[in-house]
């Protein structure tokens, strides 16, 4: 027994932080517990949403689970800062450390930014698409719980068991057993792996809905650009998650069973998987970035109130980028030495990648040209976005640039190249398409002033933090160090990215503080359409009803609801009661909860070799396929007289 | 009366002003260890930084431009009288220039890349390296010497003005081997020997550290590099030699062992801690180093 305890509990989890985390996490806990007995809601949350297969529902869990993920990352965050704020300091030790920013990067890049994204897909594809929900429902909903529970196997590494510490890159042979015997790498790889079946699952099913479900008349280039960006981002996952998986498997086959594909002696290799792992990563830095400039080819029009300036090359461009971005990967180790002609080769690819993007930026701009541009806090996000990402893109070629790397690779450069594209990319690109969605998703808006203050806090933060940790690279300072001496010229430029980071945090604070508050007091939506919108998802009521459209809209033109409106055609899509025809809906199911719940105890027997768990949790993911396997009874029939009274409330129904 | 600046010595004025004014502005001071190079290597990098950081700008610049002067000429507002064309959605002529533009900046980049890629792969020709044996290991890094038969611990002594072959191995978890001030850095990798060559113009100290991160000691992989003459590095060649003790398979053990060490040098080296054979797939031909 007390070894158990001891193998639960080692000193690593019984520090100052990872104690009151304890306490913070059994007091929420029990609250949440409390409130919902209290008010009686248990079945209401397994039955409207545990067992949802929605896709405006998974979507709002998506983002709830990203919005709580972007607080424990950017607490993370704030304790790395803190720490470098000053020389020599002895605010985290040094295991400390490593842990934070190995937790840190990894909950950012997989359990922040991926969900955030997937949750604007789940919310706004299919109504963009005029379509009923996705392709495989159930699918989409045993995902999200993948995703969940393989989020909630790494954040639970931080009190029990202890968190992994090599790195979001997690190179062997540190995270060999003999380097590195504590259980915190198997949760790294255990729960990339879970959550890693319910992304490749998000790409296949967005891919087909977007190309099996759309509405009639939307041909593929009459879809929003955003849907475009989703389809070649589920066929980034598709291949980019393979490679992943066998360097995953692989290394925890190390650990575990004694193999020895990666290890130092035995014949192994750790550079493979170096190359397997950046074989997936670089693509990855498309599948978070891609969807963030479909999102920004949405807002762009919209606030300037004109159509997006070439659509066709905007298409191309995004194309090339999803071929040519697996043709780069040898930019992460130029310094591995693969020989001058490899060398070269990965460069100039790479710089060629900096086109189709580079004329994405300008088609934003002349986008805007000859518009009339309204400053929301859904257009001041994309408007942050294009002189960071310029940045990002230009110090990108800097690193693609093979002699340059040399000096550059792991120093503080890259890191502020990489904070660049992912905060002015990925995070300013979610934030403009939560603002923008919003209304769609709740009903109601978000407070604009209260955004814009959080927006400048975040933005000016941000340049305050990431602007000196370019001139750090340059002093050379390398990334993952958890203290340094005085007297190198360090010491101003990391108290300033401190005080950026604090500003950043403080950012975050007011987007809540904003959410908070206009979940009272923000003005209701009651038009379905608040910014005067270019597409189908606007043209439908807010919050969009279960069923979406009452009846299917047929698509003429690229901005399919401004052609309505345009050509006064908008009343007549007012519903005719007599043209509502029963609606064929998902069924909710409680397989994707249960699938996920044993996923979960899979990873945590493993985790901690305790075999006997594992195999009750694998017999449960077993069960729990045959059960969705042989479960016929998956779609029921909408009533019409539902579709009608509910239209008629909203005041659609025409007479 | 005043003697009138000549307009050579005006220039001069100048330039001395631009500079130290950019200086001050940039904060480039000596700690930009990176844009202060004391070695071809290092000098080549940074004029290639500079290059490209030029051709960067000549991109990203009149951009801003344009995307500020849209945001306030189209920005929505009573009063301002900008054109409105809410259908103009394309144009053949900018649409070549756009794709043509950045090909031409990307070309002026990727030529001497690839150029610079080649001729820093190989030894400049008709000047003898000094060989350096590098093991990188929890969390120090030792040195052999084969031509001289020495071996060091976290520090180095090289000849100023001599290229200096470093072959890069590890008895441990990764990282890189990086002198900022005389080169770009290296992997060092259980089961691989890469090759990098550096020289110092002249004599000097420089910092070294590890780029890869390699565990809790990782911060501590610092080591200094001192470029001497060759009189001089002749000399304490010699004095290594006879002063220092000798290094048995023994002591290499206990160096390897987990922990963190200060300087140390030795008068000899078991034969056989440096690996002699590798993977192969990754030395060049630059490499002395046979393939297996
Ligand atoms: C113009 C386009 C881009 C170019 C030319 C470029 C180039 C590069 C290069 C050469 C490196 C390797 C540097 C090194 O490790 O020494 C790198 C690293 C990185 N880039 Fe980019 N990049 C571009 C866009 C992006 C985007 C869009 C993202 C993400 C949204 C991104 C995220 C990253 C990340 C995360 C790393 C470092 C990963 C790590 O080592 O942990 N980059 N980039
Ligand atoms: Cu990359």
């Amino acid at each position: 027994m007390s070894h158990i305890i001891a193998e639960l509990f080692p000193p690593s989890t019984l520090r100052l932080f990872e104690l009151i985390a304890d306490v913070l996490i059994v007091l929420t806990t029990v609250s949440i517990v409390g409130v919902l007995t209290y008010t009686k809601k248990w079945v209401w949350l397994w039955r409207e949403w545990l067992t949802s297969v929605d896709h405006k529902r998974i979507g709002i869990m998506y983002l709830i689970a990203a919005l709580v993920m972007l607080f424990r990352g950017g607490v993370d965050a704030l304790l790395l800062r803190t720490q470098l704020a000053f020389p020599n300091n002895h605010f985290l030790g040094p295991e400390h450390y490593d842990e934070i920013f190995t937790t840190h990067g990894t909950i950012m890049i997989f359990f922040m930014a991926m969900p955030f994204l997937f949750a604007l897909f789940n919310v706004a594809v299919p109504l963009m698409i005029g379509a009923r929900d996705v392709a495989f429902p159930r699918l989409n909903a045993v995902s999200f719980w993948l995703f969940a529970f393989g989020a909630l196997l790494l954040n639970i590494s931080f009190v029990i068991g202890g968190s992994p510490n090599a790195g979001w890159t997690a190179y062997p042979p540190l995270t060999e057993l003999r380097f590195n015997p504590s259980v915190g790498e198997n949760y790294y790889f255990l729960s990339l792996l879970i959550a890693g079946i319910g992304t490749t699952i998000t790409g296949i099913n967005f891919m087909v809905t977007i190309l099996r479900m759309r509405a009639p008349g939307m041909t593929l280039m009459k879809m929003p650009m955003f849907v475009w960006t989703v389809l070649v981002t589920g066929a980034l996952i598709i291949f980019a998650f393979p490679p992943l998986t066998v360097s995953l498997a692989l290394t925890l086959f190390d650990r575990l069973f004694g193999s020895s594909f990666f290890t130092l002696g035995h014949g192994g290799m750790p550079m493979m998987f170096v190359n397997l792992f950046w074989l997936f990563g670089h693509p990855e830095v498309y599948i978070v970035v891609l969807p963030a400039f479909g999102i920004f080819s949405e807002v762009v029009p919209v606030f300037s109130d004109k159509k997006l300036y070439g659509y066709p090359i905007m298409v191309a461009s995004v194309l090339a980028i999803t071929v040519l971005s697996y043709g780069v990967w040898v930019h992460h180790f130029f310094t591995m030495g693969a020989g001058p002609g490899v060398n070269a080769f990965f460069g100039v690819s790479t710089m060629l990648i900096a086109i189709p993007t580079g004329v994405k930026i300008f088609n934003w701009v002349l986008t805007m040209w000859g518009g009339r541009i309204r400053f929301t806090v859904a257009m001041l996000w994309q408007l942050a976005f294009i002189p960071a990402f310029l940045i990002a893109g230009a110090t990108g070629v800097l690193l693609a640039t093979v002699p340059v790397d040399y000096q550059m690779h792991n120093s503080y450069f890259l890191i502020a190249h990489f904070h660049f594209a992912l905060i002015g990319g990925t995070v300013f690109g979610v934030l403009s398409g939560m603002y923008y969605w919003w209304p769609k998703m709740f009903g109601y808006m978000l407070n604009e002033r209260q955004g814009k203050v959080a927006f400048w806090l975040f933005f000016i933060g941000f340049l305050v933090t990431f602007v000196p940790q370019y001139m750090l690279g340059l002093e050379g300072m390398t990334r993952r160090m958890y203290t340094y001496p005085p007297g190198l010229g360090w010491s101003s430029l990391n108290l300033v990215s401190t005080i950026g980071a604090f500003t950043q945090g403080a950012g975050f604070l007011v987007i809540v503080y904003n959410v908070l508050w206009s979940m009272r007091y923000g003005e209701r939506d009651l038009t379905g359409d608040p910014w005067n919108g270019r597409t189908l998802e606007w043209s439908i009521p807010s919050p969009a009803p279960e069923y979406n459209f009452a009846i299917v809209p047929v698509v003429h033109d690229r901005d399919a609801w401004w052609d309505m409106k345009q050509s006064g055609k908008s009343e007549a899509f007012k519903v005719k009661s007599s043209a509502i025809r029963p609606v064929h809906m998902p069924k909710r199911s409680a397989m994707p909860f249960l699938l996920g719940l044993s996923f979960f105890v899979v990873g945590f027997g493993m985790t901690f070799s305790w075999w006997v768990i594992a195999i009750i949790g694998g017999l449960g993911v077993l069960a729990s396929l045959l059960y969705g396997a042989f479960d016929y009874d998956d779609f029921e029939e909408l009533d019409p007289e539902v579709i009608r009274r509910t239209e008629a409330g909203l005041g659609r129904l025409q007479a | 009366m005043p003697k009138r600046h000549s307009p050579r010595g005006r220039h001069r004025y100048w330039l001395t002003l631009a500079i130290a004014l950019g200086l001050t502005v940039s904060g480039c001071g000596q700690q930009y260890v990176v844009l202060h190079p004391k070695g071809p290597v290092a000098t080549s990098e940074l004029n290639l930084l500079i290059l490209a950081s030029v051709a960067m700008a000549l991109v990203i610049i009149p951009v801003w431009m344009l995307f500020a002067y849209t945001l306030v000429r189209f920005r929505d507002n009573p009063r301002h009288e900008g054109v409105f064309v809410p259908k103009w959605q394309s144009s053949r002529l900018l649409e070549i220039l756009l794709f043509v533009v950045p090909l031409i900046i990307v070309a002026v980049i990727a030529v001497p890349t690839v150029q610079k890629t080649y001729a820093l792969d190989r030894l400049p020709p008709k000047k003898d390296p000094v060989v350096i044996n590098v093991t990188s290991l929890d969390w120090k890094w030792l040195f052999q010497y084969p031509g001289q038969h020495i071996a060091t611990v976290n520090y180095i002594e090289i000849p100023a003005g001599k290229p200096v072959l470093f072959e890069l191995t590890a008895d441990s978890p990764m990282n890189t081997f990086w002198i900022p001030q005389l080169g770009g850095m290296e992997y060092t990798m259980p089961g691989e020997v890469l090759p990098l060559w550096l020289e110092a113009n002249k004599p000097g100290v420089y910092m070294g550290r590890s780029g890869q991160f390699s565990g809790t000691g990782f911060v501590h992989m610092v080591f200094s590099v001192k470029a001497v003459s060759s009189a001089a590095f002749n000399s304490w060649v010699q004095q290594v030699k006879t002063t220092a003790p000798g290094m048995s398979l023994a002591t290499y053990h206990s160096i390897v062992k987990i922990g963190t060490m200060g300087h140390e040098s030795f008068s000899s080296y078991p034969a056989g801690i440096f690996p002699t054979t590798t993977h192969g797939f990754t030395l060049t031909g630059s490499s002395p180093m046979k393939m297996p």
